[in-house]
């Protein structure tokens, strides 16, 4: 029975030509938006007054672009060690927005995530596998390692005894306030830690990022130069192989154009005592172009899928072939099920070629162009694809649902459309604050967009995380819920309605 | 074009759905400018915000249902074939078609008045409440300041050219779900277009040519000299969309069967 119920509603679906040609453009739409969208972006970076291809983050070891600029003073370690010191202060230099254009408004101050302590590193190059343990501006002691993970220590600031012990491929990081009593901030492992890694001191402190709002829709954030000088001492490493002297590595500096380093780093050894100058941050990339960017055009497919649902569904009424369809199947509510399973599994087989298509293609144009995308594991890349295609479905059987509620095709398509496309717009590219952004994305069905957020929030990187930036207030498969949840109230609504009125 | 007039308006009248309608676009205008009026915080002076585009900040909700109007009283003749009915007792279809325009345009600026006076005086109750305040360089919002003044009445320009533009582009249409979603689409679509480009200058190009971001630009106050397009430019941007949507949609009535 129900079998054939499919059959009547996919027979009547594929039999309309502008049906089928409006959920083949909604296809092409993504395909087409998003290949412009690739052609139209380019970056190019000078070096004086030469062009250059930009240069590309490095990549972490799970494949991950990292920012990886920090000043480390190291010795070499062999198999287990440890190192030992004491952070008695920090201070720095903030870089604001120019008071008087063209004239460099700095402060003296210390960022929230400035950061400076010990470090074992597997090499001097960027990107390799590291753990640390740290004194930040204004997050109190943390324990870091390989980019992303972040545990917190005790909140207190400098001064303060920091110990980082090797054993095997497990990194222990401890602090005290005196130097007596240790307490255990975190433990690491860094699996296939070379047998020679680097251990010392080091200094980083990431741009200090403000967000203005633009008037015209939307908000910007730009990020400034800080620097942080730490000052440590009680310094002891402890060790085979640690006996050389220290070597000093500016990791990451870029050059500028007369060959000298841009915003170089310091060290100055007096005796027991270092202090030590860096700029920059070791943690995940967050800046560079997204694969969901590719995938943009959804928003104007979804208009056109919306449009084709709640015709399919209204249709029937204008037609008054709703009179024979609920004459062969009277059930009506299956036959309601039988329309939104019908329009969904179509949408879903239009769009998952398209999605699952133009992220790679935009991705191989973008490099062609010098604009770098952020690499995401094949479970990421798989979750976007196969979950922005699902949300064009979902929506699908949202708008039959409300097609078959309201059964004026006018005021169906209005009220799917405000309530899908709307919020979204309003949260991504208008004035409205980020809060309530936020909750617009919670509370609507525009919520579902969180599927295609490829990149997470992290904690302990300073970003501008709001929606305009493409962060989403919900995880992906939670906002994915809440829009399914209003396709299934919606479409329950509609059954009981259909059951209950006259058609 | 009397007796067309009249019996557009017999037909608009005697259904119950325009009048909820242009209910709809007032009450829709004025509950989302009261919402952003309440939710919209300025800490301290300089913070950037215009106070009066913050408080008409519902036209960009009422629109849609003056797109819902123009829609439902052009297609839905098309819907149930009352049209043929309409062209044989009117056979000059572009004078029909003016007539359904005037109707619709004259509704909808009738309902957009109380609508941006209603969001105006939200905004002046709820503003100062936010941190709008004379210390922070927002004096209460009043009509009698040239500046608000040319923004409330551009706001109801505003509304009058969009239901043009619908009306135009529904009668090229003709299906209901498709012109809602052209309608809607071009209004809602084009500023995430426009955000999308990375090309500055395409991107500043894309705004001037958007009917909704160009359009709007009739509400600034304040930083006009930052804007792609003055405020009447804009509204002649939307007044060009709206012409080429009723010319090209008249065409198409003409040449076509109806």
């Amino acid at each position: 029975m129900t079998a054939r119920l499919l059959r009547a509603e996919w027979t009547k679906l594929r039999t309309v030509r502008g049906w089928m040609a409006g959920l083949a453009a909604s296809s092409l739409l993504v395909l087409g938006l998003g290949l412009l969208f690739a052609a139209g972006g380019h970056s190019s970076c000078s070096q004086g007054p030469v062009e250059v291809p930009c240069p590309t983050p490095p990549l972490s070891r799970d494949g991950r672009a990292v920012e990886d600029r920090f000043f480390f003073v190291s010795r070499s370690l062999d198999g287990d060690g440890g190192i030992t010191a004491r952070v008695t202060a920090m201070n720095g230099q903030i870089r604001l927005p120019d008071a008087t254009p063209g004239v460099r408004n700095v402060v003296s101050g210390v960022v929230p995530w400035a950061k400076a302590g010990i470090m074992v590193k597997e090499s001097t190059k960027q990107g390799a596998a590291y753990a640390a343990v740290m004194v930040t501006g204004a997050h109190g002691v943390r324990m870091q390692h390989d980019f992303t993970e972040d545990v917190a220590g005790s909140a207190g600031g400098a001064p303060r005894w920091l110990r980082l012990t090797r054993t095997g491929e497990t990194i222990t990081g401890e602090e005290s306030p005196d130097g007596r009593r240790w307490t255990t901030v975190g433990t690491a492992r860094l699996t296939g830690l070379a047998h020679r890694v680097r251990i010392g001191l080091f200094a980083a402190s990431p741009g200090d990022v403000r967000v203005v709002r633009n008037p015209l829709g939307g908000s910007a954030s730009a990020s400034r130069f800080t620097e942080v000088t730490a000052t440590m001492d009680e310094v002891t490493v402890r060790g085979a192989g640690t006996g050389g002297t220290w070597s000093r590595d500016d990791i990451g500096v870029e050059l500028g154009p007369d060959g000298n380093p841009h915003h170089p780093g310091a060290f100055v050894g007096n005796g027991g005592t270092f202090a030590l100058t860096g700029t920059g941050d070791i943690a995940p990339d967050t800046s560079n172009g997204r694969i969901e960017h590719a995938l943009t055009g959804v928003l104007i497919a979804l208009v056109v899928v919306v449009a084709v649902m709640v015709s399919f569904a209204t249709a029937e009424y204008r037609r008054g072939l709703i009179r024979t369809t609920l004459l062969a199947g009277p059930r009506r509510g299956r036959m309601a099920v039988a329309k939104a399973v019908v329009a969904g599994a179509a949408t879903f087989a239009f769009a998952l070629p398209a999605t699952a298509v133009t992220p790679p293609l935009a991705r191989g144009i973008l490099r062609g162009n010098g604009v770098f995308t952020l690499p995401v594991g094949t479970l990421t890349e798989v979750r976007v694809v196969v979950g922005v295609a699902a949300l064009l479905a979902v929506a699908a059987v949202l708008a039959v649902a409300l097609g078959l509620l309201f059964r004026r095709g006018a005021a169906a398509a209005v009220a799917a459309i405000t309530a899908l496309v709307v919020p979204y717009v309003l949260a991504t590219a208008s004035i409205l604050p980020d809060e309530v952004s936020r909750w617009l994305l919670r509370l609507t069905p525009a919520a579902g967009f969180a599927v295609q957020q490829s990149i997470p929030e992290y904690a302990h990187v300073i970003g501008h995380y709001a929606p305009a930036a493409g962060y989403f207030p919900l995880p992906p498969w939670a906002g994915f819920a809440v829009l399914c949840a209003y396709a299934v109230v919606a479409l329950g609504l509609a059954a009981y309605r259909l059951e209950r009125r006259d058609a | 074009m009397r007796r067309e007039l009249h019996a557009e308006w017999t037909k608009l009248r005697t259904v119950p759905g325009p009048g909820l309608l242009l209910l709809g676009v007032v009450v829709a205008t004025v509950a989302v400018s009261g919402v952003a009026a309440g939710v919209m915080d300025c800490a301290a002076a300089g913070c950037g915000l215009d106070a009066v585009r913050v408080s008409l900040f519902g036209v960009q909700a009422g629109q849609a249902l003056v797109a819902l109007l123009a829609v439902a009283v052009v297609c839905g003749e098309y819907g149930t074939g009352m049209v043929a009915t309409t062209l044989a007792a009117m056979p000059r279809r572009t004078v029909t078609l003016a007539a359904k325009a005037t109707l619709v345009t004259g509704l909808t600026l009738g309902a957009g008045v109380p609508a941006v006076l209603g969001s105006l005086l939200a905004g002046r109750l709820l503003l100062p409440g936010g941190g709008f305040t004379p210390e922070h360089g927002y004096p209460p919002l009043s009509l009698a300041d040239a500046a608000t003044l040319r923004a409330a009445a551009g706001s109801v320009l505003y509304l009058g050219l969009v239901a043009l533009l619908a009306t135009g582009v529904a009668v090229a249409v003709r299906d209901q779900v498709a012109a809602c979603g052209a309608v809607l689409g071009l209004l809602h679509l084009f500023p995430i277009v426009v955000l999308m480009v990375r090309d500055e200058d395409l991107q500043r190009i894309l705004w001037q040519l958007s009917p909704v971001n160009a359009g709007l630009a009739v509400q600034a106050t304040t930083d006009l000299a930052s804007m792609p397009v003055g405020p009447w430019a804009g509204l002649g941007v939307v007044a060009c969309w709206a012409a080429a949507a009723l010319v090209g949609g008249g065409l198409l009535l003409r040449l076509r069967d109806a």
